[in-house]
């Protein structure tokens, strides 16, 4: 089959479906491969390179839609395109089918076959044509070049000896493919980078790309994989909270790059303007969401404008256009897998394969009938999140009620054994002379000395306390040393020995501890 | 005859004591409590040779001081993995001590008795103090005097023994004569006998048979309990030996004495209770030896053991972020520790996280995988207790256990009729990987098959520990 991509008529579109490299894969499927002549002008892509990859150049887009079965191209038809279609032939480009009913039908009438790139379900397989992400991806890296363009310092902080200059502060608002982009990007000039998104479950790839997550407390979080990993509403309490978080944040934010989008719906106002007032002049906001109306209030699309307080606002709706390059890479690549899909034998032969997930959800118009919005995918794009198991929370009177068990309970116990302790005292008194009881008041309160510090003593130093009350047990060598002047010689002879062995305790015992607590080092 | 400066001088050493054991709550505070601990010595000792032991002085202090060299000599030559068999070895020289002075107080107060009035009032130093007792006062220290040998005695024969078995010089199986516990249980009940006897007449032959019947139990109470048991068995003997000082100190009625005694009777007391809680037992079963029967059959373990070399294990620890190493009695034995410290700071030169866990049993001797990685300079910031760690396992890669068996043993969690179950243990098997470094298929000193060594993430890395991880070492890049 032959395909063939037009020169795109957008204003200010530079990018192109299909480059050299894309169009010798095509050919190694069984295709042929035509172009408009300067189609890849803009993107650095002459005739002479097509021609030189086997591509044939024909001077006008009128050719193309006539000659070639299948068409490619990057923004969706304008009506003046969508009339050349004829029965049989398909489109592949980007359409959104959901806001251009009118041209939906005007390709269904035509009989076209029309392949929505912005319609490939988010599913593993369909990965490597999902063209939203890529070129997502280009943008989010555009839109932190474009702010650092318009912002006055560096990203990263230096200390130099001219010197010392802060870190830029950058917050990103939306932590969707472009989201990460920018933190990626961010994080990689030096820039020190906040993220913040509805779905808590993207906290951690936000953390790892180098960001830190904004973390908003609030409790019916949504699950984002209900929704195929794309944000949903929220609801409007969640709304107040989160737009009195980025009130908090907004003074010391250089620089915010917002691309918060809601599939089917108009951009959310994320960044009022009391916020821009808010801001240092010469902070820099870049709305990536620009295009479906802005996520800051002051956007306006296409331009690039300043506030009264110095703040420059970029609405550039043609980020991925901007690195127009890149794009047409990344774009034509995703292109030529989705040919690959259609063309399963590899022999030329495009096989509109419905019962495919990827195929079925990614085409709208096929046959002369109008194929969308399509049935659900028959795989979940991404696993449920499994509900979190809290441990159960004690209500402040249940832990009351607790702690003042648990003290009643010692309360009892501490008294019980101190009456026990204290009548056992008091009858051994009765019996016991009072030179007796004096020693035996010591003995006790020793005792209790004895508890309360070694309860302290470290797990780790256990052995050097064995070693050391060794040693000092050793004490026993009073009473020989008392007894050793005795007239017997006898006593005199024992108390000796005694004195000897009690020696080698007190020496050895105490060196030896302090050879083991020498050994202990902090790393 | 009274010493004010004496009693002043043991006011203040009791105070050095007890800092110098409360300063054994951190590292660093602990080389300054040992300092405390020796002031507080040599200040008694001083104060007593200058006052009421003034006698025979020179004696006396060359006495100490030949003591002292021995002593001396053998705490610089100890290997640390001899630790626990050393002291077990002091402690019975504590022990015996005590009975030596013990006799003396008694023939003491034979001599004493037997004195006229007159002759009585000549006296003086220690048989002046005993001249002064009334009737009551006598049949006290009598009482004193025989629990003081009778707790020395048994302590004496008592650490004889635990330093044969930490030694290797008597076999660590728990063996008993036949009769078992009614033999300690007999000889026990004969000395309560022999004090009643002795409170009424003061025979020297009640006393000496009581002595010999607490030998025998000190050795035989002993004998029954096996190597793993050990930890309790020392701070146990540990405690005895403080409650004979303390005896001690009331039959000579010295303070000092019986607050030294007090405090090391319960700081061993106390290890004793810490020692028994983390192997979920009571003390008494502990001390009566052996496990306790078990209320049903043990849990079938199924599964095979898979060995790994030592090229598995280093591209394991290569990949792992996180590792815990786990010692246990068989580091000690294989003198491992040194080749443990390289891999540490081999795979710590990496960035990985490595942790060690230290069972509260592991080893012979409370604390005794402490003392020996710090001698082997691993840091102690990364030594961790078993209730500070447990939780982190399910977060590491590799858990190496080296030379410890029950103390890792998920039997105590998951088979109620296990002998030890209930008791807690640390939870390697959470871990990604687990190698167990060990030298054979036997079991370990409980002999209680251990599941984790058939756990689907168990590798089982044979041979002895110092080798296997000698020719680990160079393949850690």
């Amino acid at each position: 089959m032959k395909i063939g991509a037009p020169k795109e008529i957008y204003e200010g579109e530079a990018r192109v479906a299909m480059t050299p490299d894309s169009a010798v894969q095509l050919q190694k499927l069984g295709h042929a491969c035509l172009i408009e002549s300067g189609a890849g002008a803009k993107a650095g892509f002459s005739d002479a390179a097509y021609a030189a990859a086997g591509v044939t150049v024909v001077p006008d887009a009128a050719s193309v839609f006539t000659l070639a079965d299948v068409v490619v191209k990057v923004r969706g038809p304008e009506r003046s395109e969508a009339e050349h279609l004829r029965q049989g032939q398909t489109l592949i480009s980007f359409f959104w089918p959901a806001q251009n009913a009118d041209l939906l039908d005007l390709c269904k009438d035509k009989g076209a076959t029309v392949i929505a790139m912005d319609m490939v379900p988010r599913i593993s397989r369909a990965q490597k044509m999902d063209a939203l992400s890529s070129m997502a991806n280009i943008a989010g890296y555009r839109a932190v070049i474009e702010a650092g363009s318009n912002f006055g310092r560096f990203f990263t902080g230096q200390v130099t000896a001219a010197g010392k200059v802060p870190p830029a502060k950058v917050l990103i608002v939306g932590a969707g493919v472009a989201g990460l982009a920018a933190i990626g990007t961010a994080t990689s000039l030096g820039a020190i980078t906040y993220a913040f998104d509805v779905r808590p479950e993207v906290a951690e790839q936000i953390e790892s790309m180098g960001a830190n997550f904004v973390f908003l407390e609030f409790e019916a979080t949504q699950d984002g994989a209900a929704t195929g990993g794309y944000a949903a509403p929220s609801s409007p309490e969640f709304r107040e909270k989160q737009l009195a978080k980025f009130r908090d944040l907004a003074p010391d934010m250089d620089i915010v790059i917002t691309t918060a989008l809601i599939p089917g719906r108009p951009a959310p106002k994320l960044w009022t303007e009391d916020m821009v007032r808010l801001m240092k002049p010469g902070s820099v906001i870049v709305d990536l969401a620009a295009e479906r109306g802005g996520n800051c209030d002051l956007t306006v699309p296409d331009q690039k404008i300043v506030t009264d307080n110095g703040v420059t606002i970029v609405g550039y709706t043609d980020f991925p256009s901007r690195m127009a390059a890149q794009a047409s890479t990344l774009y034509s690549t995703n292109i030529r897998h989705m040919l690959t899909d259609l063309t399963p034998k590899k022999d030329g032969v495009i096989v509109q394969n419905m019962e495919d997930d990827v195929i079925r959800g990614a085409t709208v118009t096929h046959d002369g009938a109008i194929t969308f919005p399509p049935p659900p995918p028959k795989i979940a794009a991404i696993a449920a999140a499994k509900p979190k198991e809290k441990p159960k929370e004690l209500t402040p009177v249940e832990r009351r009620a607790q702690e003042t068990a648990a003290f009643r309970k010692q309360t009892i116990s501490q008294v019980g054994l101190l009456v026990v302790g204290g009548a056992l005292l008091l009858a051994l008194g009765l019996v016991a002379p009072a030179s007796f009881m004096q020693h035996f008041i010591v003995f006790v309160l020793s005792v209790f000395i004895g508890f309360s510090v070694i309860w302290n003593v470290s797990h780790s130093l256990h052995t050097p306390l064995m070693a050391v009350t060794n040693a000092i047990s050793s004490i026993i060598i009073l009473g020989a040393l008392l007894q050793i002047g005795s007239g017997s010689w006898l006593i005199g002879l024992l108390a000796a020995l005694a004195i000897v062995m009690a020696g080698v305790n007190i020496f050895g015992g105490f060196m030896v501890t302090r050879r083991m607590l020498a050994m202990f080092q902090k790393s | 005859m009274e010493y004010g400066f004496t009693t002043a001088a043991y006011v203040v050493a009791a105070i050095l004591f007890i800092l110098s054991l409360g300063g054994l709550s951190g590292q660093e505070s602990a080389k300054r409590a040992v300092w405390y601990g020796i002031a507080g010595m040599a200040l008694a000792v001083a104060a007593t040779l200058a006052g009421p032991g003034a006698s025979l002085w020179l004696l006396s202090v060359v006495l100490i001081f030949a003591g002292g060299a021995g002593g001396w000599l053998v705490a610089q030559r100890v290997q640390m993995t001899e630790m626990p068999q050393l002291v077990a070895a002091m402690h019975s020289l504590v022990g015996l001590a005590a009975v030596l002075i013990g006799i003396n107080t008694h023939a003491e107060l034979a001599a004493v008795t037997g004195l006229t009035e007159e002759a009585r009032a000549a006296l003086t130093g220690f048989a002046a103090l005993i001249a002064h007792k009334t009737g009551v006062e006598v049949s006290i220290l009598r009482v004193e005097t025989f629990l003081g040998i009778f707790i020395g005695a048994v302590t004496f024969t008592g650490s004889v023994i635990a330093y044969g078995k930490l030694a290797g010089k008597v076999d660590t199986k728990a063996t008993k004569l036949p009769g078992g516990h009614l033999l300690n249980a007999g000889a026990a009940a004969l000395s309560l006998v022999l004090l009643l006897v002795y409170l009424n007449t003061g025979s020297t032959l009640a006393l000496v048979v009581m002595t010999l019947a607490a030998l025998f139990i000190g050795y035989h109470l002993i004998m029954g309990i096996g190597g793993a048991d050990m930890p309790v068995v020392v701070s146990m003997l540990n405690s005895y030996s403080g409650w004979a000082a303390a005896a001690i100190g009331f039959s000579l009625s010295n303070d000092l004495l019986i607050v030294v005694g007090a405090l090391v009777g319960s700081s061993g007391a106390i290890l004793s209770y810490i020692m028994c809680k983390a192997m979920n037992r009571s003390f008494v079963s502990v001390i009566l030896g052996g496990f306790g029967n078990t209320a049903g059959p043990a849990m079938e373990v199924t599964g095979e053991q898979i060995a790994i070399d030592a090229e598995g294990v280093a591209a394991a620890l290569n990949d792992a972020d996180s590792v815990i190493i786990i010692p246990g009695y068989g580091m000690a034995v294989a003198q491992a520790q040194q080749s443990v410290s390289e891999l540490t700071r081999k795979l710590r030169a990496k960035g990985k996280t490595v942790r060690f866990a230290i069972h509260p049993v592991a080893g012979r001797l409370p604390g005794h995988m402490n003392v020996l990685l710090a001698e082997a300079k691993v840091p102690y910031d990364i030594v961790l207790e078993m209730d500070e760690i447990n939780e982190d396992f399910p977060q590491t890669d590799v858990a190496i256990v080296i030379g410890s068996n029950d103390i890792v043993n998920p039997a105590a969690q998951e088979d109620p009729n296990s002998p030890i179950a209930g008791m807690p243990v640390l939870e390697c098997w959470k871990a990604k990987q687990v190698f167990v470094s060990k030298r054979g298929q036997g079991t370990g000193y409980s002999g209680i098959e251990n599941p984790l060594f058939y756990k689907e993430n168990t590798r089982m890395f044979y041979g002895d520990a110092k080798k296997s991880l000698d020719a680990l070492l160079p393949m850690i890049d």
